[in-house]
């Protein structure tokens, strides 16, 4: 049997809602693979409020974060589906408000953004930002490996914890301290008068 | 970062996030909570009311009869939508349930007011009167607010200025119901105007306070200090 809001099954619902009773008691499996299996539905019914094309992920994602929030609201003797379906109508709706109300206060023209001068482009400050970069390039390079290798992964390519730990084979703990000693080492260096 | 690889990020993000969450009561039961309390709130005030007299001005004038039953069902009904309104997956259609008790309500008021204009020698409420209930139903107004507050906190409205409104018009109801164990004469049009004013600022009132916690997604997920963490 079909669901005829959503056109998902009655299994599926039924699916989702001890997936979602189980997330409520803290298990975190049963959720993450509840949201990830939320989320063609979720693009199906923000797509179908006519949200842009360019917007439905950042929607989809308002919608995921609204479902973290609200999950204690869910009842597990109801449908799921119906539930879910209202919370990302709302989100659309809120997006294309939002939208509505900025395209009203707000003008683009590309033709004034492109012909825009920028007050800082002169030859001295391009030379000053150079030169600039190149030392801040030169202190990194001071730094003993470990430092290079927390600065570069956590703070110029901006990991996680987690990820950085993951690419360079070293504790999280580690990671940490290393990045507290380069920054601290820079800042002295930076500090210092000429 | 692609958007599939970005959505995949915030589900891991919201699942270290999770912890268990005890379930939101069913909305019939905090309904079922707030009416008590009036309940309550009404056994203390028919303490120290003239029930007899109560009872006898409700039978001769049935148009108050109908106010009553008309704010009191309003009270009732309007809790039931504002706790089903708070939560998602129900309708913003709830917040059509009290609005055949509101006519009832209005339009039996109204009723009692044109009374003494048409009826000579009807007692019509002085304006010390008319403070008198503006002060009552704005006080009792309060705590049932409090309580309303604290019921729909824990909630997620979908519809948070509609909860609020609809939850205000509730207390309202609630205030001018129990009005009547001390509110020995129909409502003149200064006195119904009074209670025109004092409903609308308890239903302002509530929407403005319960509003600030029922709001938009992006404070409340800074509150959590999800947002950043998830976008940063």
């Amino acid at each position: 049997m079909k669901n005829a809001a959503s056109g998902l099954s009655t299994d599926v619902d039924q699916l989702w809602s001890t997936r979602m009773a189980a997330a409520q008691a803290g298990d975190r499996v049963a959720y993450e693979a509840l949201l990830r299996d939320c989320v063609p539905q979720v693009k199906r019914v923000v797509g179908r409020t006519g949200v842009r094309p360019e917007s439905v992920d950042d929607v989809t994602q308002n919608v995921l974060l609204t479902v973290h929030l609200a999950r204690h609201t869910y009842d597990p003797d109801r449908s799921f589906i119906a539930w879910l379906n209202s919370i990302a109508q709302r989100r659309a709706i809120d997006h294309l408000r939002q939208r509505g109300r900025r395209e009203l206060r707000e003008v683009f023209d590309q033709a004034r953004y492109e012909a825009y001068p920028d007050g800082d482009a002169t030859p001295e400050g391009a030379w000053v930002a150079e030169g600039r970069s190149q030392d801040l390039r030169n202190a990194v390079a001071s730094l003993s490996p470990g430092q290079r290798e927390a600065v570069e992964f956590l703070a110029l390519r901006q990991l996680s914890l987690v990820e950085a730990a993951t690419e360079t084979g070293k504790t999280k703990g580690a990671l940490k301290v290393n990045l507290h000693r380069a920054l601290r080492a820079l800042r002295q260096r930076f500090d210092r008068p000429e | 970062m692609s958007s599939v690889e970005s959505l995949d990020r915030m589900i891991e993000e919201l699942g270290a996030d999770l912890a268990p969450v005890r379930r939101l009561r069913p909305p019939a039961v905090r309904a079922a909570l707030w009416l008590g309390f009036m309940a309550i709130l009404s056994g203390i005030m028919a303490y120290f009311a003239d029930l007899p007299g109560i009872a006898h001005r409700l039978m001769v004038t049935p148009d108050m009869w109908l106010a009553v039953l008309g704010s009191t069902l309003t009270a009732g009904l309007g809790a039931v939508s504002a706790f089903q309104l708070s939560v998602p997956g129900r309708g913003p259609w709830w917040a059509l349930l009290p609005v055949p008790s509101l006519v009832t309500w209005v339009a039996a008021s109204g009723m009692g007011c044109l009374r003494t204009w048409i009826i000579p020698d009807t007692h019509e409420a002085s304006m010390d009167e008319t403070r008198v209930c503006f002060s009552f139903i704005a006080a009792v107004s309060i705590p049932l607010s409090m309580l309303m507050v604290l019921l729909i906190r824990r909630a997620y409205p979908l519809h948070p200025n509609l909860t609020a409104a609809v939850g205000g018009l509730a207390i309202a109801a609630g205030a001018a119901t129990l009005l009547n164990f001390f509110h020995p004469y129909d409502a003149s049009v200064t006195d119904l105007a009074i209670h025109l004013i004092a409903i609308s600022i308890v239903v302002a009132l509530n929407q403005l306070f319960t509003r600030r916690g029922l709001g938009p997604l992006t404070p409340r997920l800074l509150r959590f200090g999800l947002a950043r963490r998830i976008t940063g």
